[in-house]
């Protein structure tokens, strides 16, 4: 199972920033290995994330996402002590939930 | 004292409720190849039915005059025009120029920042695709140089 | 009049001095990259990964890391970072954090360390152990470096590591000094710092463990140093060894006072 994403959030106003990282090769299906062969692309294709379970933030992300990804988005009417939780599925069908607290 | 590891732990609940959760305001939910195989600027927005590009002072792209590295490019697409169905973020010369596309509900704003690859020095692009098709961007150019041996 | 023409030539001076005052050096432009990344660096991935090792169970003895001495006293972390290599009188020798983290796998948890030492950079234990050495050095991190000179074996080891330092060999006759005992110096965009004394907050011995965006992999000093060996063409004098800890103490004692910054971003 892949490794846990780092997920801060914090409320300013009637609003939160939400900083993500995510653990993830993201691999572009472009390169090749030492052998010359093609490394078969592997990446997060789609990142969701929910305020208090109510759903905020849907994505399509491609291969041209830098690995161990950051993301950054701005949720309204958050407040300190909302759950944030984000989603994200990779093209091989591996998915992974991580949730923080907005403080 | 919770730790770092308790605040990351993954919520099979949370989980759940996703699962269930649909996005009714949101058409799509699958994947959508065409635009992630789009060659240029105009064809990845246009998959996402924006019409032509036009330049627009009210879109801001975020991104450095020089990358270091390839391999990690700080790039941000917001605005605060009202209306807006989606944001995309491209680099022109990538082999597939689409990097992310994030669609805009009424509980986000239209500010995404993310890292993209970039493979030489070229345009980055900030896309704001309206209710009305109306394609606005803004672009900069990103200079990308491979630094040395250490550090 | 008089004014008028003043106004003039300030205007025409101003105007003549903008094109410079526009123009961005690459230095800076390098440097606002860097900062954009600060805000978000991998290397808190690791950093979270080290934390659970520290108290996770493992090992034939099924024992947690928390009894681990880094130097301030069984399981403390916070401030220790800065203050290795230092002499350990349980195993009377002279050890940074890699190597202290070795001896409390052995000791406390029962792991082969031997193998654990055999086993290259980014594969097996090496990747736990770069994630508690992350773990272990962001405790410390803005902290002022300390190294001790008191034990003489502290001090026999900074003189070791000065010679290391300046020792030429391998077929392009390199050193460390080669590249690091100079002001002003720089491969292509990266600047070199002169490590021969101290290079300030957050350079060179401050800068480690680091995440490198490069290859996104995550660097500790051991691997620091057994890729500077490698680029010099020489062989790696192999992790957690004498030379490696020496070289370790040379540069930390010469950054004493400056603020760690581990874990960095790096290109």
């Amino acid at each position: 199972m892949a490794d846990p994403m780092r997920i801060r959030a914090q409320a300013a106003g009637d609003k939160a920033t939400v900083r993500v990282l995510m653990s993830h090769e993201m691999e572009s299906g472009q390169r090749k290995d030492a052998a010359g062969k093609t490394v078969p692309a592997w990446f997060i294709q789609e990142v969701t994330a929910t305020l208090n379970g109510k759903p905020v933030l849907s994505a399509e992300w491609g291969p041209g996402v830098s690995k161990n990804p950051f993301l950054q988005f701005v949720v309204k009417g958050a407040k300190a002590g909302d759950k944030v939780a984000v989603t994200w599925k990779d093209n091989k069908g591996d998915t992974r939930t991580d949730e923080a607290t907005v403080s | 004292m919770q730790t770092r590891r308790e605040t990351l732990k993954q919520s099979a609940v949370v989980a759940g409720l996703l699962a269930s959760a649909g996005f009714p305001q949101f058409a799509q939910a699958a994947f959508n190849k065409t635009g992630f195989d789009a060659k240029s600027v105009q064809d990845a927005v246009k998959a996402y039915g924006g019409g032509a590009l036009a330049e627009s002072k009210d879109v801001v792209i975020t991104a450095p005059d020089i990358a270091e590295n390839g391999a990690v490019v700080p790039l941000g697409a917001s605005t605060t025009l009202p209306g807006v169905k989606q944001m995309l973020i491209l680099v022109e010369k990538n082999p597939s120029a689409l990097v992310a596309m994030f669609y805009v509900s009424d509980a986000v704003e239209s500010n995404f920042l993310t890292r993209a690859k970039m493979g030489q020095s070229s345009d980055v692009y900030a896309v704001a695709i309206m209710a009305d098709g109306k394609a606005l961007f803004a672009k900069k150019e990103v200079k990308v140089t491979l630094g040395g041996c250490g550090g | 009049m008089k004014r008028t023409l003043t106004t003039v030539l300030a205007a025409l001076s101003l105007a003549c001095s903008w094109p410079s005052l526009a123009q961005k050096t690459a230095s800076q432009g390098i440097d606002e990259y860097r900062a954009m990344l600060q805000d978000g660096n991998p290397a808190d991935l690791f950093e979270a990964k080290g934390e659970g090792l520290w108290t996770q169970k493992r090992g034939p003895k099924n024992a947690s890391l928390e009894k681990c001495d880094l130097g301030k006293g069984p399981g403390v972390y916070k401030g220790a970072f800065v203050e290795l290599p230092k002499y350990f009188a349980d195993t009377g020798k002279v050890q940074d954090l890699e190597s202290r983290l070795l001896t409390c796998m052995d000791t406390l948890q029962g792991l082969n360390v031997t193998e654990i030492a055999k086993t290259g950079f980014g594969k097996g234990e090496q990747i736990n152990m770069t994630a508690l050495a992350t773990f272990i050095a962001a405790e410390s991190k803005g902290m002022k470096f300390n190294l001790s000179q008191a034990h003489p074996s502290e001090k026999t080891f900074y003189e070791v590591g000065k010679r290391l330092f300046f020792q030429r060999g391998g077929p392009h006759d390199f050193a460390c000094a080669s590249c690091h005992a100079e002001d002003g110096k720089r491969i292509r965009l990266q600047d070199l710092p002169n490590l021969t004394k101290n290079p300030g907050d957050g350079v060179g011995f401050a800068a480690w463990p680091a995440y490198r965006v490069s290859n996104g992999q995550m660097w500790g000093m051991q691997q620091r140093l057994n890729d500077c060996y490698r680029q010099q063409r020489f062989p790696y004098p192999g992790f957690a060894s004498d030379a490696t800890i020496a070289l370790g103490v040379y540069l930390g004692v010469n950054s004493q006072g400056s603020a760690s910054i581990a874990p960095a971003i790096k290109r």
